[in-house]
């Protein structure tokens, strides 16, 4: 495939991404702060999105699955989840976390399981999402083109 | 001291997540300045030379004579909820403590939280960022490091003269053109000016908060709305 039409299909990609919500401005604001010097800080950050996500729903499954279920502890992973999924943009699971906030501080443990199932969903659909658009970047990067300027109004 | 050192300004970014560490780290070095990021509030105060324990033990000196000076830290920001101290407990800590009450202390939440932001601001707080930080949030910090530099200048004038407060009642009554004979004293009349464009800014800056407040407390209650701007300025961003 020619770098051009690897752009334009990098673009295509971006767009959906951001109407269907997958993410939003702060992921633009992460890749404006990749340049020459660190070209690599978007992939790095998003790794680390990964890492940090998998540690949390891990704890998160642990946490509902309590004989007594310590609410104010799965609200403190949920808000960390919630954080790191704003700072990177992945912005439908950041609704997601907040919906589920909203359920420990309720206290209604059935709702909370079925909040932790659609954090997953939201994490795992993003994820693969992330991840076919930084390969695109790199086969782009491979082969000597330029990731293009975003257009969003 | 120069005020030419601004590229020099060293920011100490306190932040348990990994990711807004390596985020704030990447904020401030875009933006020039030298950066050292801690993840929790103890560190930082070990990093800024204070000493825990000097609660539990009076007698202990609350600084470290050696670790304090060793690197000059001219302004703090930290994350507010972190597990152990806060970010609330650390500005405490910091404004409490007489020799580092003077460096500037920046909150980050990413709950906007009205009591909460007045509290941090009461408490001696300059700045109070919603997360994510962004870019254009990190034009704000420059002129609480520079009000800063300009206050250790004036200190260190007030300690050569031994009779400061005198000289300096005069001086502000004083036509330029009569001070012009000392050096020194002319030195410390350009501070003084230049600290009175510093209050000014800094009244500026205060309504600044005031209305950011009011906007916090008006529209940006909820987490999905506060995205939307951010579209506008997209268009050459990538």
């Amino acid at each position: 495939m020619e770098v051009g039409q690897m752009q334009r299909q990098w673009m295509g990609y971006m767009k959906s991404l951001f109407m269907e919500g997958f993410l939003d401005g702060q992921f633009l604001q992460l890749q404006q702060l990749q340049d020459e010097n660190n070209p690599e800080f978007v992939v790095e950050v998003v790794s680390l999105f990964f890492e940090d996500s998998e540690r949390i729903l891990k704890d998160l499954s642990f946490a509902v699955d309590q004989q007594s279920v310590d609410f104010k502890k799965i609200d403190a992973h949920v808000h960390q989840f919630k954080g790191s999924s704003a700072s990177i943009g992945a912005q439908r699971v950041k609704n997601a976390c907040i919906a589920f906030r909203n359920f420990c501080e309720e206290q209604n443990i059935d709702a909370c399981r079925s909040c932790l199932q659609q954090v997953k969903q939201e994490y795992i659909h993003v994820k693969n999402k992330l991840e076919t658009l930084l390969r695109l970047e790199q086969q782009i990067v491979a082969a000597g083109g330029s990731i293009p300027m975003m257009e969003w109004n | 001291m120069g005020l030419a050192a601004e590229s020099q300004f060293h920011v100490l970014a306190v932040d348990d997540s990994i990711i807004d560490r390596k985020l704030i780290e990447r904020l401030l070095k875009t933006s020039s300045y030298q950066v050292t990021t801690v993840d929790s509030g103890s560190k930082a105060l070990e990093f800024l030379g204070l000493c825990e324990n000097d609660e539990t033990n009076p007698n202990t000196p609350s600084v470290f004579p050696n670790n304090h000076q060793e690197v000059e830290v001219n302004l703090v920001i930290t994350d507010y909820c972190m597990p152990g101290m806060t970010g609330y407990d650390l500005l405490k800590k910091i404004k409490e403590s007489s020799s580092l009450k003077n460096i500037p202390v920046v909150i980050m939440s990413s709950e906007n939280v009205p009591s909460r932001i007045n509290r941090c601001l009461e408490e001696g707080a300059e700045e109070f960022f919603l997360k994510p930080v962004r870019l254009s949030d990190l034009s704000r910090l420059k002129p609480h490091m520079k009000k800063t530099k300009l206050k250790h200048q004036k200190q260190e004038t007030e300690q050569k003269f031994e009779n400061s407060e005198i000289i300096q009642n005069d001086q502000k009554q004083t036509p330029k053109s009569q001070i012009q004979h000392s050096e020194t004293e002319s030195q410390s009349q350009t501070q003084l000016q230049a600290h009175s464009t510093i209050d000014q800014q800094q009244q500026s800056l205060q309504q600044g908060n005031n209305n950011k407040r009011k906007n916090m407390e008006q529209g940006l209650s909820s987490d999905t709305d506060r995205t939307r701007p951010r579209y506008s300025g997209i268009a050459t961003v990538v």
